[in-house]
């Protein structure tokens, strides 16, 4: 079956998602996402909860971290510290490629 | 079917402690996280030892298991002897938090699925649930994401056939690739992931977007480097010369007194975007060969000429 797909977005770092798209989208409550946002790990525009605006990278950001404590069973700290680890080696890995 | 060898998977020998094993899968879990690892085949290599720690750990599925005999080999074709599980009781329960749905054939035969009968039953009248979200990579050409593309993609897309089993389909989606895309950018095609139970919406399909190598650009982001190869007297006098961009051609002036390794930055020449990248020419000096006695001559007339020594900073 072959159809064409109307509806495309792109999910970047212009992309928006309320506090209530993110936990959709990842399948997770709310509370997930506060303990997140208090850790410092998602940083939303907005004062409150229900004024949150997250990016379309902190959707990944939810995942890996989900991913970390199921199959490592790492905690929240922990995968914020990975997290942070993994954006400076992708970093690196750019300059190397670059610098060939 | 083919015969899995779980011990050969985690690196283990057969008479491993459950300490041992444990620490094992510990160890691999680390090295083959599909979020973490850039190993090539991490995600395969993560489900592969999944599975075989699934088997390991639990005492009564490694004893039947064990059972098949040490003289298999992996890879080698196998079906299991009749009646070989009398005695356990492990099929269709027992599971841990590993994603049963990814195990193999060789796995689902040994020990049945996961979750038991009642888990695929059909939903109860009024109940509805969002379908699943898909995720996919696509792999996109350097191009492709400066221009835009439409792509045709095959995606295995798991279903529970009329019997229960779980079965694999293809599916082929036409998708148009915005201008733009980057490296793990993710791209959503709302409504075309999983079906919803009852009247709810089917879920979405994410892809996520791995630029191929190119054979002359590198890529940070939305910026594209190019290595640009000039000659000594170009770089010393300064020249108008032609440079590759995504976008084709442009002129470029090189300024007098250009080293190795100095980048020069074409604005806006990068992949496009809301905030567009730019190009970034680094320039390599090359020295032409001395062939001839000319060449030769000219090269000493040089070195009498310019009182040149590039080594004065390390002190020789």
């Amino acid at each position: 079956m072959s159809r064409h797909s109307t509806h495309i977005e792109i999910i970047d770092e212009y992309f928006e998602f309320t506090l209530a798209d993110l936990c959709q989208c990842c399948t997770v409550q709310a509370e997930t996402i506060i303990d997140m946002v208090e850790e410092g790990m998602l940083t939303p525009l907005g004062k409150s909860p229900s004024d949150w605006r997250f990016t379309g990278t902190a959707q990944r950001q939810v995942e890996i971290t989900l991913h970390l404590q199921r199959d490592l069973r790492v905690n929240l700290p922990g995968a914020a510290l990975a997290l942070e680890l993994m954006e400076e080696i992708d970093r690196l890995r750019s300059q190397i490629q670059i610098k060939g | 079917m083919e015969f899995k060898d779980y011990y050969e998977i985690m690196g283990i020998k057969r008479d491993a402690s459950q300490g041992e094993i444990k620490r094992a899968y510990r160890k691999l879990a680390r090295k083959y996280h599909p979020d973490v690892s850039k190993e090539s085949e991490a995600e395969d290599r993560f489900k592969e030892v999944g599975e075989a720690y699934e088997v390991l750990k639990d005492p009564e599925k490694r004893t039947a298991y064990d059972q098949l005999g040490s003289n298999w080999q992996q890879g080698q074709d196998f079906q299991p002897p009749p009646g070989w599980q009398d005695g356990f009781e492990f099929s269709g329960g027992g599971y841990t938090e590993a994603n049963s749905a990814n195990f193999s054939d060789f796995f689902e035969d040994l020990f049945g699925r996961a979750g038991g009968a009642g888990f695929q039953q059909g939903p109860q009248p009024g109940f509805q649930l969002k379908g699943e979200d898909h995720h996919a990579k696509v792999g996109v050409s350097l191009e492709d994401a400066f221009h835009g593309a439409e792509r045709a993609i095959t995606l295995k897309m798991p279903e529970v056939d009329a019997t229960g089993h779980l079965v694999t389909r293809d599916r082929k989606l036409n998708v148009k690739i915005p201008k733009g895309v980057t490296q793990g950018q993710r791209i959503r095609l709302r409504g075309q992931g999983g079906p919803g139970t009852g009247d709810a919406p089917a879920g979405d399909l994410y892809l996520e977007i791995d630029l191929l190598p190119h054979s002359i650009y590198t890529v940070d982001g939305r910026d594209v480097y190019v290595d640009l190869p000039i000659t000594p007297w170009e770089a010393a006098l300064g020249e108008k010369i032609s440079i590759p961009t995504l976008g084709g051609k442009v002129e470029m002036k090189i300024p007098a007194g250009s080293q190795s390794g100095s980048k020069l930055r074409l604005k806006g020449r990068g992949i496009p975007g809301k905030r567009k990248g730019d190009q970034f020419v680094v320039l390599k000096i090359q020295a032409p060969e001395a062939k001839t006695e000319e060449q030769k001559k000219l090269y000493r007339r040089m070195q009498e000429e310019m009182n040149f020594n590039p080594r004065s900073r390390l002190g020789v």
